[in-house]
């Protein structure tokens, strides 16, 4: 990661409530002559539950992927709390406190709860038995109990397998490793995708416990009551730009609709 | 071999009023016998074989020292192979390999030793640098396997048949006109028939070794836990941030480096380096860690399996010699239990995803 030191935004640029955690301005990606973002602004703050809608091909997951440092923006910066930060890789991103669940959730099932958690970060013994990664399972199992307390859900025990468990089970996994590395930002790509309908109410509740510790939350989702309930506001994209930042208490799920299709904007829909 | 993994399939998306905890828990329970007999049907195999092959061959034969001895030490081959072969297997891949690289590095061993004998070498020394060529030899094409998949994004089935063929069926018969090497240092003969404490051959004891350190590396450590996490999800792993494709490359350089330590044991064995040695022993070490519980999908598999499944393999070829049935039937035998597990651990998955 490159984090330079200049390059402070001032806090008078911020919007709502203080200096946003992360600032998108200008983005742009193209993809051969396919212009999928075209200078996008994004402003997300401490505590935020944010959401990020727009119809196929609208360019969310190319901003999520610039976001998660799987891509490369061709313009435009990332400030992360006011800082300009580039990614060349996930593992960046993830460095620097942008932590992304995907929507497959990136669980082994094969592996212990636990064993998911601190997949990657292994805490190892003290003593020379740490020079042959011997592992501290003992460490690993009881603060994995802790991380997963904070997300409301129960798992069980931390040694079942994760491919044992519920849908809604695996996303509090899922979250709960990646709000236990002390993240900034949490990026959710369509986290109830495949989900029934109690589990979503899980998976609400989860974004909820997230954003109360002030990790602000960008849930990217074709679900739109559900973000209406959850999210303070919502960012429309339509044709790789932001057309609008709704705040979700002044607009109804079906004014939405009307700005993921461009009839907000009086374009004709065939367009999209 | 198309399956989803479970991470994918939205199991328990069905709610019933029981709630999905209460589901989970419902169904973690017979799910868990069925994972446990998965685990452990394999000892009750190996106990059925031990009883009717004893009560079956003459004069109870099995039940003997002798005959503990001969299985224990023919054990041994397989053991060191099927070591490396788990770790391979948990990854989600395969060393077809093994077996050729384990004639291989015996005989390219012997026939190093040979020369320096002849140029009068100290014996000792010649026994010591015979060991580091084996083993590093093998290291070594185990890496160029590893660099191979990773690096090309080969299939680890195309990459180590075509191992297995240009080392066995090409380089091997080449060294030393195809001869067996029988000019060896003498502590390599008594490497193979030392007895200790007149039960443990020094081989079964380098196995048992082996097998000891390489469980609690799979077991205990990161590196295990990272062997397991590739072959469960491989995606994921990438995203935790493994260095996946190093990873691998250690894999299969481990592999390769026990199939150079099991030609040094087959050679002490027979106290000569033979082109012959290690042909077919791939689908026996594959065969045991199967028997033992691993799945070819990856992601799961134990060393314990892996030690259990080694002695079913060998108490089958042994025993069958005991009750007189000819070594074709051997074959046809192995053949069928390697399949029969493979199916098995698929009506497994199958029984587990549902």
């Amino acid at each position: 990661m490159s984090v330079t030191t200049d390059g402070v935004v001032p806090e008078s640029a911020a919007a709502g409530t203080g200096a946003p955690v992360i600032a998108v301005r200008g983005i742009a990606k193209h993809f051969g002559s396919i212009q999928a973002l075209r200078s996008v602004d994004l402003d997300i703050h401490k505590g935020e539950v944010v959401g990020l809608i727009g119809d196929n091909g609208a360019g969310k997951s190319t901003l999520v992927n610039i976001l998660s440092g799987a891509l490369q923006p061709n313009a435009g910066t990332i400030l992360l709390d006011g800082r300009p930060v580039t990614f060349a890789s996930s593992l960046e991103a993830r460095r620097a406190g942008i932590e992304t669940v995907y929507q497959d959730l990136s669980l082994a099932p094969d592996l212990s709860v636990w064993e998911n958690i601190f997949l990657g970060r292994e805490k190892t013994v003290k003593g020379p038995l740490r020079f042959v990664g011997w592992l501290d399972r003992r460490a690993m199992a009881r603060e994995s109990e802790i991380d997963l307390e904070r997300t409301h859900i129960r798992i069980g025990s931390v040694n079942s397998l994760a491919g044992r468990l519920s849908g809604g089970q695996r996303q509090a996994i899922a979250v709960g490793r990646a709000v236990s590395w002390g993240s900034r930002v949490l990026l959710m790509d369509e986290p109830t995708a495949a989900l029934g309908v109690e589990q979503q109410e899980q998976v609400g509740q989860l974004v909820r416990s997230v954003s109360s510790h002030g990790v602000p939350v960008l849930l990217i989702t074709h679900n739109l009551p559900q973000v209406h309930k959850l999210a303070e506001r919502v960012a429309v994209l339509f044709h790789g730009r932001i057309v609008a930042d709704l705040r979700c208490s002044e607009v109804t799920v079906d004014d939405m609709v009307s700005w993921i299709t461009g009839a907000a904007l009086g374009t004709q829909r065939h367009d999209v | 071999m198309v399956r989803l993994p479970s991470a994918l399939t939205p199991a328990g998306t069905v709610t019933n009023g029981s709630g999905p905890e209460g589901e989970a828990t419902e169904r973690a329970a017979w799910l868990n016998a069925v994972d446990r007999f998965g685990d452990y049907w394999m000892l009750g195999v190996f106990a059925i074989m031990v009883l009717v092959f004893g009560l079956l061959s003459p004069s109870h034969d099995l039940f003997t020292r002798a005959s503990w001895l001969n299985i224990s030490q023919y054990a041994v081959e397989f053991l060191l192979l099927a070591i490396g072969q788990t770790f391979v297997i948990i990854t989600g891949g395969i060393d077809l390999s093994d077996g050729a690289v384990l004639g291989f590095t015996g005989m390219v061993s012997g026939v190093v030793m040979q020369s320096l004998l002849s140029a009068h070498a100290n014996v000792t020394l010649t026994t010591v640098l015979g060991f580091a060529t084996a083993l590093l030899l093998g290291a070594a094409i185990g890496f160029v396997n590893g660099y191979l998949i990773t690096r090309l994004k080969l299939p680890p089935f195309i990459v180590t048949l075509g191992s297995l063929t240009a080392i066995g069926a090409g380089a091997t018969p080449l060294i030393n006109g195809g001869n067996e090497v029988i000019n060896l240092p003498s502590q390599i003969g008594t490497i193979g028939q030392t007895l200790i404490g007149g039960w443990i051959y020094v081989t079964v004891l380098v196995a048992a070794l082996s097998c000891v350190v390489m469980g609690l590396i799979l077991h205990r450590t990161r590196f295990g836990l990272r062997t397991y996490a590739i072959g469960s999800n491989g995606m994921g792993a990438r995203r935790a941030g493994i260095s996946v494709d190093n990873h691998l490359v250690r894999v299969y350089t481990i592999s390769g480096l026990l199939a150079g330590l099991a030609g040094m044991m087959v050679m002490a064995n027979f106290t000569d380096a033979s082109p012959l040695a290690g042909q077919n022993d791939e689908l026996n070490a594959i065969a045991a860690v199967v028997i033992g519980g691993a799945s070819l999908f990856g992601g799961r598999g134990h060393m314990l399996g892996t030690v259990v499944g080694t002695f079913i393999i060998a108490l089958l070829v042994t025993g069958l010699v005991l009750v007189g049935v000819s070594g074709s039937w051997q074959e046809v035998a192995t053949g069928v239990i390697v399949v029969a597990a493979v199916a098995g651990d698929q009506v497994r998955l199958r029984l587990a995803e549902r």
